[in-house]
């Protein structure tokens, strides 16, 4: 087996070396350096345990919570990250001096977005998203993850796949499709890691103590299964020479524009909803010490919205090239969507009944709130702006950027932020976190954070859409743009300031994080006791 | 015919009306009283299989679920 992978690991050695002497582009070359050094490394690594005795067996009786304690660390640093990076954009947008002339083309607003879009979407959602999902599986299914070290390639293939793309967008490499701007072989890196992730999933679900398949699980399984279709379909495309980056897309014109819109609304509803739809249905009942308000309305909510989303993405697309009816399919398809983000809502929102006087008490819990409140914000605004006569006004202006806001900040970035508090101590052994003052500290900075950025946008972008459509008696525009450029300024800063808000929580969440992983240590979680009745060899 | 006209009409017609099939299948069988203890069951794994970080203590928190089952009213 060994020697297998030493030729393997040699393999993809010599071939990025290969690669970065003949590179056709920056991008490509760093690339190839760094995978040449990462496998130089494995290959050395490999190499020192070839025909040694096999290390021990890690103890098979417990739970696999080493690759989550490394995904919560990731989350908290890739969060930062993404989060700073926002922050310095807004500021961009308010100043353009800080587009600085030294550090072009690299540090310029076009190269900059896409690195924090990506960020925290993949990066810091992505991360907790698989950490949280390894440790629910395990949980609700009363074994350890399947695979062995699978799971660990899952975590550093993933890291790597953030590399590539952040350090390629630096340097210009994009396929200019939104949410899914890296190139082809970072592309089929994804692809590569995660169908393992798909792998290790589907066997600790298939190996599991429990009779029932608990629902969160189905939200994390649909999740995965639908961005690995999403992804594959989206990216479809043919590199123009295998020693650079750059490819050209299989699609064109308007069904290349459906394709991307159909993976980006996707992206948004299976990504950031059903997969932490799945972290919601778990970490909800637990904090609350409740199971969840109704099972049956989850089901109902994971059908109505695995049949919904899908269809979606053409609200996108209003008044373009592509035809009334997909426009008006993927509108009516928005509003009947409603229902179910509602339902969803509501099911979260009453586990809380008979114990809502833990919000008072519990920092964590009151997150969770908050995020299922700004899940129902969002999921009411959302369907509110397809349709069409509210998208003419809404459409390209900052509006949408407040809506995206609202739900990534306060939806995923709160209930990210609970399950973080929930799951450190736990798997340092500690009983709580370092300070409790500090969560609400967090909780009140990044509620505010977000309420001054969702109201500047609002404001922002309803101002802008009627600046651009209002004309005088003769039928002529009254403003140019640069006329609402101008307009837009104090609000651009205000929501500068909400983006430090949001992010000096996130520090002090780093450093409670910090504070509780020194003082604790790895702890490690045995099998229930009633699936172990055989004696682990 | 050609191939989007062709799969254009099994859209409309078969695959929509499968889909819809499904979907009521799946949303009656969430409401089947049969399925009650299932449902309550399968609500209850996340209080089972924990012992929440504690390294030393073989995770058998029955006793303790019971007593919480008793307390929640119960929505299946």
């Amino acid at each position: 087996m060994n020697y297998v992978k030493l030729l393997l690991l040699g393999g993809v050695t010599l071939f990025a070396a290969l690669a970065s002497s003949w590179a056709r582009d920056p991008a490509y070359q760093l690339h190839a350096v760094l995978i040449m050094l990462i496998g130089a490394f494995m290959f050395i690594r490999v190499l020192r345990q070839t025909d040694e005795p096999p290390a021990p067996m890690q103890p098979q009786d417990r739970y696999e919570d080493g690759v989550i304690r490394a995904g919560v660390i990731a989350t908290a640093f890739w969060g930062i990250a993404g989060f700073l990076v926002g922050t310095f954009i807004a500021f961009q947008l308010a100043f353009p001096e800080l587009n600085f002339d030294w550090g072009q083309p690299f540090t310029n607003f076009g190269r900059l977005r896409p690195l924090h879009t990506s960020a925290v979407i993949f990066a810091f959602g992505g991360n907790a998203l698989i950490a949280t999902s390894f440790y629910v599986v395990q949980r609700t299914s009363g074994v350890r993850l399947w695979g062995g070290n699978a799971g660990w390639f899952v975590f550093w293939g993933y890291q790597l796949f953030i590399v590539l793309a952040a350090t390629g967008y630096l340097l210009g490499a994009t396929q200019s499709k939104e949410y899914a701007e890296p190139e082809w072989y970072t592309d089929l890196w994804l692809t590569v890691v995660w169908l393992t992730y798909l792998v290790v999933f589907m066997g600790t679900i298939i190996k599991r103590q429990e009779k029932h398949i608990y629902v969160a699980n189905w939200f994390y399984l649909a999740f995965i299964i639908t961005v690995a279709m999403l992804h594959v379909v989206n990216n479809m495309s043919i590199p123009v020479s295998i020693w650079g980056s750059k490819s050209v897309q299989v699609f064109s014109g308007v069904q290349d524009a459906m394709t991307q819109w159909w993976y980006g609304h996707n992206a948004v509803g299976f990504f950031l909803t059903a997969g932490f739809l799945g972290m919601m249905y778990y970490f909800v009942p637990k904090q609350a010490e409740r199971p969840v308000y109704s099972y049956k309305l989850s089901i109902i909510h994971f059908w109505a919205l695995i049949f919904l989303y899908i269809w979606a993405g053409p609200h996108h697309l209003h008044y373009t090239a592509l035809p009334d009816w997909a426009a008006t399919l993927g509108m009516v398809f928005s509003i009947v969507l409603w229902m179910p983000s509602w339902g969803g809502m509501i099911n979260g929102l009453m586990t809380l009944q008979g114990a809502w006087d833990k919000l008072r008490t519990d920092p964590i819990l009151r997150m969770f709130v908050l995020s299922l409140g700004f899940y129902g914000m969002s999921t009411f605004e959302g369907p509110m702006m397809s349709i069409r006569a509210v998208n003419s006004l809404s459409h390209y202006t900052d509006w949408t950027i407040g809506h995206v806001h609202s739900g990534a900040l306060g939806w995923n970035g709160m209930i990210t932020f609970g399950a973080l508090y929930f799951l450190t101590p736990r798997l340092w052994g500690r009983k709580q976190m370092h300070s409790m003052a500090a969560i609400n500290w967090h909780f009140w900075l990044a509620t505010l954070g977000i309420v001054l950025y969702a109201a500047s946008m609002w404001v922002s972008g309803i101002m802008e859409g009627l600046m651009w459509r209002e004309v005088d008696d003769q039928g002529f525009l009254v403003n140019s743009f640069a006329d609402t450029v101008v307009a837009k300024y104090p609000m651009y800063v205000v929501r500068g300031l909400g983006g430090v808000l949001f992010l000096s929580g996130a520090v002090i969440m780093c450093w409670n994080m910090w504070m509780t992983i020194r003082a604790g240590k790895p702890s490690t979680t045995a099998l229930p006791a009633r699936f172990n009745a055989t004696p682990a060899e | 015919m050609e191939t989007y006209s062709l799969l254009r009409e099994i859209a409309d017609s078969w695959v929509l009306l499968a889909m819809f099939i499904f979907f009521a299948g799946a949303a009656i069988w969430a409401f089947l009283p049969s399925q009650s203890k299932a449902r309550k069951d399968a609500s209850m794994i996340p209080f089972r299989n924990d012992n929440d970080g504690n390294a030393n203590k073989r995770t058998d928190d029955a006793p303790k679920q019971k007593s919480r089952k008793q307390e929640t009213k119960s929505h299946d």
